[in-house]
């Protein structure tokens, strides 16, 4: 577990400004950290699968969701997923971001296999590791917008390291949900928010543990054409100018036109570009 | 650090976790109440039986007794030593206790103790239960004078302590006013006789007011009295003839358990049958064979109130020497007087258990039985500890039926809280960490719930008896009777270890019940879990 912890922090960049671990140097120059990101042309794979596959079982019938997916994204690259609803997109994400186990196959991150390692690896993958938004955005519905962009902290942290650096965190936090444009809304609950805002408290929490991907599950899919647009280029902004490595499942090809490259899923294997 | 964070949201807003707190708190006040009453009962009960028992009793295990006392007690002293403070030999016998009440005879079924009044208080506490001060400093089988208590000296000033009138005059006053009332009555009946005797004489009389009352014929015949003063002329004839003179003189002293000779009214009054002054007659066996009935005149010079049912409405005390002599049981040649029992109170820190079989090794089983007061009360003490044993069973149940209401709750806020738990996998919340969530949410609500409980089971313990004042106020019956418990107060003792163990026991309880639901949660599949509607 720490070896894959290790080599996350030894791969990040000094020049990657938003995955760089927490220092209390750096969080007290927030704006510092929005640095542009030189047009990087070869950059090593972060994340990728071989021969993925994965089926679910509905009763005694088997059906085959993904059947040999090969993918590698770039460090860098804004790859958008597109398919049709069942053509298991999402189901990839997941596995991607060790949310669910394949059948088959293997998931490698930072060059390492990641798919046969221990729920707890796992566990820590998924808080340090990968950044996750959603759809419906999950946000924890007792937690005002702070706390909710602060949640990934206080699950790494055990109650007395939380208390010791909550300072750091708090402030990052406040960073995050500036930059996200959220700034005056800290104290707010979920339920009064809306939608767009909503998906923003999530892309602020996604980011606060410095995450070296961003995995984002249709973000736009419950927001109007103009608020999805906002988000998208909230995330273009930060893959742009943070050279933050964003792979975005969407069935809708003219949010996955903003990306730098579109893989399309039909019926569970990756179509012909 | 979430688990605290979310544990504390979740209770401030489950309003229905509320739920399961008040069941919590229920049940734990429920047993601490029940517990420190049981044991106050308990505590109240052994004081007055070991009171009234002493702490070790050598029995003979014939009614006649055995002979000789003092070497009995010499044997003891030998045994034990130091260890054994004050020594008393006693008589029982059954008997009957006839006592005139308004010229009719009531019969008590009692247990006839003969004391030695100079030892016996020594065994037990026996003095502090008698209702004269001086008696209860020294206890004395001579009639005293009066200011025999009015109100119960146990009471401790108590309000609800009802006064006893007929103790006022009791002693002395009472027993020449009775005297006194005796011999008019006697008088009176002697003129209607006189008159009555000199109307069937006078010719001409009225034969119908020869069925008339005493007084009607005093009346109606004033002239028939006024030549003859039969009172006068018979006095000094009567005073010749009595060796007895209740004015002057007293049978040997009783000492008469306060229930033998009275009865509490519904109103909590205690209405006397008689009262030290008065003379019973009592009939019981001698100690000879074949067996004979023998019946004897005591003057009652005290009552005692230990508060045990069994024994204030069944023992009487009479001095050891006259039982002796009444029955029979001194040998006439050699003036060895044979005994019932001897009574023993053991120094304190000594296990009177192991006295109990040193003393039975030197008293041949056959003849003589050892036993402790606990011994003696033993099946009574088995009956109250089963019973607090049972209420405590019970009493857990409720808290177990909370438990199960945890579960419940739990398993609904687990189903309620699907996403948040996929949230938390999706953000890397391990199973454990979960699974910490509920537990600490079921320790948060165990310990609120354990510790309202015994907060509010203290404040009503220690405000027991207002309560049950204010309960008797408002249902306009008495919850505690103290005709029927002879207690003013209801007695309370609070065991801190009794206290913690109600609410560890509580505490686990409501961990354990949380552990299902905990599970559950845990073992959700973080995508399901998203995804669940």
């Amino acid at each position: 577990m720490s070896e894959i912890h290790s080599d996350l922090s030894a791969t990040s960049g000094g020049d990657l400004a938003l995955t760089a671990p927490i220092t209390p140097r750096r969080s007290t120059a927030p704006h510092n950290r929005l640095a542009p990101h030189g047009a990087a042309t070869v950059l090593p794979s972060v994340l990728g699968c071989r021969n993925l596959l994965k089926s679910y079982q509905k009763g005694s019938l088997e059906i085959p969701v993904l059947q040999g997916i090969d993918l590698d994204v770039r460090q860098g690259e804004f790859l958008a997923i597109v398919g049709q609803s069942g053509s298991g997109k999402s189901t990839l994400l997941h596995l991607l971001g060790t949310l669910d186990r394949p059948d088959a196959g293997e998931v490698y991150f930072n060059g390492r296999r990641i798919d046969n390692l221990s729920a707890s690896v796992h566990d820590e993958l998924r808080n340090r590791g990968f950044g996750m938004i959603f759809q419906a955005y999950h946000l924890l519905p007792e937690l005002t917008t702070l706390a909710n962009v602060l949640a990934p902290a206080l699950v790494a942290e055990s109650t007395l390291g939380y208390w010791r650096r909550r300072r750091e965190y708090r402030q990052r936090a406040r960073d995050l949900l500036d930059l996200v444009g959220l700034g005056h809304r800290l104290k707010h609950k979920p339920r009064e928010l809306s939608g767009g805002e909503m998906q923003r408290a999530a892309i602020a929490r996604a980011l606060l543990m410095q995450p070296r991907v961003l995995l984002a599950d249709e973000p736009t899919g419950n927001l109007d054409r103009s608020t999805g647009e906002s988000i998208m280029r909230t995330l273009v902004e930060l893959n742009r100018r943070d050279g933050l490595t964003i792979v975005m499942v969407t069935h809708d090809p003219w949010i996955a036109q903003q990306a730098d490259r579109t893989v399309q899923l039909v019926e569970g294997r990756i179509a012909a570009p | 650090m979430y688990k605290l964070l979310l544990c504390w949201r979740y209770l401030r807003t489950r309003y229905i976790a509320l739920v399961c707190i008040v069941s919590v708190m229920l049940g734990v006040a429920t047993m601490v109440v029940v517990n420190a009453v049981m044991a106050g009962f308990c505590n109240e009960m052994k004081i007055r039986l070991n009171g009234m028992l002493g702490d070790l009793v050598v029995e003979s295990n014939s009614l006649d007794g055995a002979p000789d006392a003092e070497s009995a007690m010499q044997l003891i002293r030998q045994v034990t030593g130091d260890d054994v403070v004050g020594m008393s030999p006693t008589v029982t016998v059954p008997a009957l206790m006839y006592i005139d009440v308004r010229g009719q005879s009531l019969t008590r079924q009692i247990l006839l103790v003969g004391i030695d009044d100079a030892t016996y208080a020594e065994t037990g506490s026996f003095g502090d239960y008698l209702q004269h001060p001086a008696n209860r400093e020294q206890l004395s089988f001579e009639l005293r004078d009066g200011d025999y208590d009015v109100y119960d000296h146990q009471a401790a000033g108590d309000p609800d302590a009802k006064p006893r009138d007929a103790m006022r005059e009791a002693g002395w006053v009472h027993r020449r006013m009775v005297a006194a009332a005796k011999a008019a009555q006697r008088t009176a009946i002697e003129r209607m006789n006189r008159a009555r005797a000199s109307l069937a004489t006078a010719p001409g009389a009225d034969p119908a007011a020869g069925s008339d009352s005493p007084a009607s014929i005093i009346a109606a015949n004033p002239s028939g009295i006024a030549v003859s003063n039969p009172f006068e002329a018979m006095d000094p004839e009567e005073a010749q003839g009595r060796d007895f003179d209740p004015a002057i003189d007293v049978h040997t002293g009783m000492v008469v358990g306060l229930g033998v000779c009275s009865f509490r009214d519904a109103a909590g009054y205690d209405r006397y049958y008689a009262v030290p002054g008065d003379d019973v007659k009592v009939a019981f066996t001698k100690a000879s064979m074949p067996p004979e009935i023998l019946s004897d005149n005591y003057t009652i010079v005290d009552l005692y109130e230990s508060k045990m049912q069994e024994y204030d409405s069944n023992m009487v005390f009479v001095p050891l020497r006259k039982l002796q002599e009444s029955r029979g049981m001194i040998d006439p040649t050699t003036g060895i007087a044979r005994f019932g029992a001897i009574h023993m109170k053991v120094a304190p820190g000594v296990d009177a258990e192991a006295l109990r079989d040193r003393l039975q090794e030197v008293f041949p089983i056959e003849q003589f039985s050892v036993s402790t007061w606990r011994d003696k009360q033993g099946p009574l003490l088995a009956a109250v500890q089963m019973e607090t044993a049972v209420l405590n069973v019970l009493l857990f149940m409720i808290v177990a039926v909370a438990g199960f209401g945890i579960l419940a709750i739990f398993f609904m806020i687990v189903v309620e809280k699907t996403r948040d738990i996929g949230i938390l996998k999706s953000l890397g919340a391990s199973a454990s960490g979960v699974m910490g969530i509920f537990l600490t949410y079921g320790l948060s609500l165990g310990t609120v719930g354990a510790g309202v409980g015994v907060v509010i089971g203290l404040t009503f313990t220690h405000y027991i008896n207002e309560i049950a004042d204010g309960l008797s106020w408002l249902t306009g019956q008495p919850v505690f009777d103290p005709s029927v418990y002879y207690f003013y107060k209801i007695p309370t003792i609070i065991n801190p270890l009794t206290i913690v163990c109600i609410a560890l026991g509580a505490i686990a309880i409501a961990v354990a019940a949380s552990v299902l639901p905990a599970l559950r949660a845990a073992r959700l599949h973080p995508v399901r879990a998203l995804r669940y509607e």
